[in-house]
């Protein structure tokens, strides 16, 4: 088993007919991810890359079942297309799009709470369960299935885990990339939560950066939860007060939101915390044969 | 984008927030006709003179001044043009006062009829809505209000699409203890303040103080904006209120070739493709000894032509001792970003210092291949740890 993307994933891509999403959709289709077509308003009719184009999320899902959509739209527009899938009944939205304003994912968060629907990211690299699906835009080829959930609010430091991961011969579950902005759909404790659930997963590797209070909630959360080892990882431990650092999100606005603090939670809380970022495999290697 | 508070108030004065009519001046001249207009606008006598800056704290280091006459401002303005400013907020180095804010005193005489109050518009990335935060307590360092009288301190919700509703404005009106006029007029200030901020894609504004007057007018005496980037393509118009002057010029540079850049003052420059491994990238350098330069994350692509944007401004400060470059591979190939990295160093000519280079993922063998043929002295690892240990060797011993 594994957690929110799997062999019955369906997959609609928002932007379909664009460069990014033309690019990923056929690396997703490589990966053998079902990609059912894509919606690029205006284009409806057509055929891209073998698959069909839809006019509107609602037909997609009404005549070909999709239950997972993929957003390269453009920031201007990503709002609006996130609400698009929500109300057409999609079950997951993953949006990759960055640089949508603050404002409008204030307005998407209102929405997406009276809907059904979970959204990744926005500004996220997406989901990947190794050998089943990927929704996303990671390379495939550094993955291998297994036994390790991974939760991150970066892109291509993920991959440095789980490269790290797989070359020690620990496969993964799934790898959720929840996303580098303030306001995101899934937080770190969300996707905490399903990889403690799934009985698939063994070892938990969550890397967080400074910026807000998501590791924190999810550290707490976990002192009282933790049925499998979790090891932990905060950027920025050299980053200066009140400058952004790349992402929107990642930004020291007070004592408890530096790197420090959130170690020193990560540990209170029973956290394997790595010091260098070079040590995420190893670690985790090491805390699971101390679980036992 | 940070804006000045002369900037902040024009905008709020767009939405109908109160504030006193001050007006920019860059020259002893201009300060001094600026300062008859306030007069004839507003029929004061008294001026305060403030240094426009981006940071607080700007009556600590001396840039809030109150002039008496107009001799009084010329003496002021040129003192406090050109000047240094140090606060709290700055840094030891300060920053250039190159603009002053001529405003009406709207205090006067009878100082014990005003009430100075807190607020901030903002957003509570915890729920993901927007909050108004206000205390009574105004004028002050509200850190320390936080700490001392936490019960003077609310917060309302800005409910999604709905802006400030009329039963919390008259909640926080009461709880600054206004009645009558300056009730209403509290009322009106802060649903046209919640409406500034959501207008303005604004990410936060705060105001302190807010004044009541003796005839009972609440005014915005000083404003602390700060724009959302990713919102600015809604606010053309706001194009022009950025100030290159207050960001650092090697910050400037990279933002005109796309790259994500924040300088430092360390000895180790690097370069890295996403922004958490380059936070992670930053921290690496610190625990091998070494203290990053700069942040700086390439993106995706990493071009050649990327790549050498990117040397060129690390290596114009003088303090890089190595720079350290990190690219994983995923969709971008290590191959053609070494190649990238070999075209980038043969056009930048003699590099003073080390360069290691990090490729991993796609093809990172064959980048390898590519550095390490490719005669230049550039040192090349596959493992982070690796890359970690050179950056050792290199500078670790040295500072």
């Amino acid at each position: 088993m594994s957690v929110l993307v799997g062999n019955q994933s369906r997959v609609v891509v928002q932007g379909f007919t664009g460069s990014e999403g033309s690019f990923h959709a056929s690396q997703m289709l490589e990966y053998g991810t079902c990609v059912v077509g894509g919606v690029t308003p205006g284009k409806g009719g057509r055929s891209h890359l073998g698959l069909p184009v839809f006019n509107t999320v609602h037909q997609a899902v009404v005549t070909h079942d999709a239950n997972v959509s993929i957003i390269f739209v453009p920031p201007q527009f990503a709002a609006d297309a996130i609400m698009e899938a929500a109300d057409a009944g999609v079950q997951l939205i993953v949006a990759i799009t960055e640089g949508i304003p603050v404002a409008d994912m204030v307005r998407v968060k209102h929405f997406l709470s009276q809907h059904q629907s979970r959204l990744i990211g926005p500004n996220c690299p997406g989901v990947i369960s190794p050998g089943k699906c990927k929704v996303g835009i990671m390379p495939g080829f550094i993955h291998q299935p297994g036994n390790i959930g991974v939760v991150s609010r970066s892109g291509t430091l993920t991959y440095e885990a789980v490269d790290q991961l797989t070359k020690l011969g620990l496969g993964q579950s799934t790898c959720i990339g929840i996303g580098g902005d303030p306001i995101i759909g899934t937080t770190t404790l969300d996707a905490v939560k399903l990889l403690m659930d799934d009985p698939e997963t063994e070892g938990i590797v969550m890397i967080g950066e400074i910026g807000g209070d998501m590791e924190s909630e999810a550290a707490i959360w976990l002192n009282d939860h933790m049925s499998k080892p979790v090891i932990g990882f905060i950027a920025g431990q050299t980053a200066p007060i009140g400058r952004k650092m790349g992402h929107a999100g990642a930004i020291v606005g007070g004592a408890s939101d530096t790197a420090e603090a959130k170690m020193n939670v990560l540990r209170q809380c029973g956290i394997h915390v790595v010091q260098s970022p070079a040590h995420i495999g190893l670690t985790m290697l090491n805390a699971l044969k101390s679980w036992g | 984008m940070n804006l000045h508070e002369y900037q902040a108030k024009e905008i709020l004065k767009q939405y109908g927030v109160a504030v006193p009519g001050g007006i920019v001046a860059d020259s002893e001249d201009s300060a001094i006709d600026a300062a008859r207009m306030v007069k004839s606008m507003t029929g004061c006598e008294r001026w305060v003179v403030k240094a426009q800056i981006h940071a607080g704290g700007r009556g600590k280091g001396g840039g809030v001044k109150l002039a008496t006459s107009e001799h009084h401002i010329a003496e002021l303005v040129r003192s406090m043009l050109g000047m240094n400013l140090v606060t709290p907020q700055t840094g030891v180095h300060g920053k250039t006062v190159l603009k002053v804010l001529i405003a009406p005193d709207v205090y006067g005489d009878n100082i014990s009829a005003i009430r100075e109050f807190y607020m901030s518009v903002l957003l509570n990335r915890t729920t993901g809505q927007n909050m108004l935060v206000y205390s009574p307590r105004g004028g002050v360092d509200i850190e320390a209000v936080a700490v001392s009288e936490p019960d003077q301190l609310f917060r309302e919700i800005i409910y999604p699409g709905m802006g400030l509703l009329d039963f919390q404005a008259r909640k926080i009106a009461f709880r600054m203890g206004l009645s009558g006029l300056a009730f209403s007029n509290m009322v009106v200030f802060v649903k046209k303040l919640v409406i500034a901020y959501e207008q303005s894609d604004a990410s936060l504004i705060e105001i302190n103080p807010v004044v009541k007057t003796v005839d009972d007018h609440i005014l915005a005496v000083d404003a602390k904006m700060t724009v959302d980037d990713n919102a600015l393509f809604r606010h053309t118009d706001y194009d022009h209120l950025r100030d290159l002057t207050e960001e650092d010029p090697a910050e400037v540079e990279a933002s005109r070739h796309h790259l994500n850049f924040v300088k430092l003052n360390g000895n180790v420059g690097c370069m890295v493709n996403g922004a958490g491994l380059a936070m992670a990238t930053m921290d690496m350098i610190q625990l091998a000894g070494g203290r990053p330069a700069n942040f700086l994350d390439v993106g995706g692509g990493a071009s050649a032509a990327t790549v050498q944007a990117g040397l060129r401004i690390i290596l114009s400060d003088e303090r890089v001792k190595a720079v350290l470059v990190n690219i994983f591979g995923g969709i971008v190939r290590c191959d053609r970003v070494a190649a990238g990295i070999v075209e980038a160093c043969r056009q930048l000519g003699a590099i003073p210092v080390p360069i290691i280079v990090r490729l991993q993922g796609t093809n990172a063998r064959e980048g390898k291949e590519i550095i390490d043929q490719s005669g230049l002295k550039v040192f090349s690892a596959i493992t982070l740890d690796e890359a970690a240990h050179l950056v050792n060797d290199l500078v670790g011993q040295s500072d």
